[in-house]
């Protein structure tokens, strides 16, 4: 598709009105077009009022289901800049969620235990890390794709935990400017981003909701990562029924 | 980079703040984990997001469906709200919109697809909720913007954007050459952009 004809997509591309195709070529575009994106912003907000004077009174059972569905699901943190040392920002986001859920203080890995204390201030007593525990878990799921530069990689998973680790063996690094991104696929819903996999990380424990997903994808996305999928995954692995 | 905002059209709410403010208030202590502040945010759009829904879905247990997962993704994503991008009720029903195109085109409802559709030019609030005044307000809005398009213009964002055919699909519906589409709801969105005072800040 050439440029002059790119740019025409934007209107189409503000009211969804693009095909697979045509929408991924444009979100590609999108990337290094920031006249598009301001004005795809524009006419978004203009199609919104049009879509804002069809009200309709939803059906009574629906707040309840909402309410319930968020009950155990915490908001993506804001995007910002990775902090120096990952796996301790990722020690330190996750562990109170853990903690809450897991309201029985032990934890059952294989034939022995491991006490996990309530929060507590006193870190004398090292806990352990969420990828420690996903493996450890009693219902932990193991997936593995060879990928076509001979790099591996693995998800393990535990639905228990709601919690997924991607284990990345000789990956290259990615590209200048891009990222690897990290999706967990939903029935129904498709690709939900999952995280960034920062440079040099060799282990990133996924966002999300991992226990009702049905895939997993790793794709090569701009700096800062895309809301969707921009281009085919370099790693696509199916959640086969355990 | 522009920043863009609607000129500010929701009436003020019970608490005297421009709506605006209020669902910024509430998405930003949704991303803190405040469910209740989640809750108040489904009141105040709800009507919106279903409305929206079930005009592009048409099946009502499909919107419903439709709109329990945009808010379980907004409440996700409620920490990544970007003010400077857009109104939150933009932000909410361009993801509802969104959503409701996917699920019709993966539904592969041949009853949808047939030619009969309804030129909805002019929508109406089914509900007594306090969004109801709203949204006649906004209705009315609409009704005018609209009147500055060209027909063809008009139809084309009515089935791209209620209908939600690819722009190859209103062409051909409306007997245009492939491509005029496109253009014709860019045109369109553009000129409803600037008549409802869709501006830089």
């Amino acid at each position: 598709m050439s440029d002059i004809d790119i740019h025409s997509l934007v209107g189409a591309y503000a009211v969804d009105a693009l095909d697979d195709l045509e929408r991924a070529a444009f979100e590609r575009h999108l990337a290094e077009c920031a006249a598009c994106r301001a004005e795809v912003d524009g006419l978004r907000e203009a199609a919104a009022v049009i879509g804002s004077s069809a009200t309709h009174d939803p059906p009574a059972g629906l707040r309840d289901r909402v309410l319930a569905d968020i009950a155990n699901v915490r908001p993506l943190p804001p995007q910002t800049a990775p902090a120096a040392e990952p796996a301790e920002r990722q020690r330190r986001r996750f562990r109170p969620a853990l903690v809450a859920a897991a309201a029985v203080a032990v934890l059952a890995v294989g034939g022995g235990v491991i006490v996990a204390e309530p929060w507590a201030d006193d870190t004398s007593q090292r806990q352990p890390t969420v990828a420690e525990q996903v493996r450890a878990a009693e219902d932990a799921e193991t997936f593995t794709q060879t990928l076509d530069d001979g790099a591996v990689a693995t998800v393990i998973r535990s639905k228990s935990l709601n919690r997924a680790v991607l284990v990345a063996e000789d990956m290259e690094p990615a590209p200048a400017g891009k990222v690897y991104e990290l999706w967990l696929e939903h029935e129904g819903v498709g690709m939900v981003a999952a995280g960034l996999m920062e440079e040099g990380q060799r282990e990133v424990v996924l966002e999300g909701d991992p226990a009702d997903a049905v895939g997993f994808g790793i794709t090569v996305e701009p700096d800062g990562g895309s809301d969707q999928p921009t281009s085919d995954p370099v790693a696509l692995i199916a959640f086969e029924n355990a | 980079m522009d920043h863009l905002r609607a000129v500010p059209s929701g009436a003020p709410s019970s608490e005297g703040a421009p709506e605006g403010a209020v669902l910024g208030d509430l998405l930003a202590r949704s991303a803190r984990g405040d469910s209740q502040a989640f809750a108040q945010f489904y009141d105040a759009t709800s009507a919106r997001s279903y409305g929206l829904a079930l005009r592009v879905v048409r099946d009502p247990s499909q919107a419903e469906e439709v709109v329990q997962e945009v808010y379980l993704d907004v409440w996700r994503q409620s920490g990544r709200y970007d003010a400077g991008r857009g109104s939150v009720i933009g932000w909410l029903l361009t993801i509802v919109h969104r959503r409701a195109v996917d699920r019709v085109r993966s539904a592969e409802a041949a009853t949808r697809r047939d030619a009969t559709y309804h030129q909805e030019i002019n929508p109406v609030a089914h509900d007594a909720t306090a969004e109801a005044a709203e949204a006649s307000l906004e209705a009315h809005r609409v009704r005018t913007a609209m009147q500055a398009l060209t027909p063809i213009q008009r139809e084309a964002l009515e089935l791209a954007y209620f209908g939600g055919y690819t722009h190859t699909e209103v062409a051909t519906m409306l007997d245009l050459p492939v491509g005029t589409a496109k253009t014709r709801i860019r045109d369109g969105l553009i000129r409803m952009r600037d008549a409802l005072g869709v501006t830089t800040s």
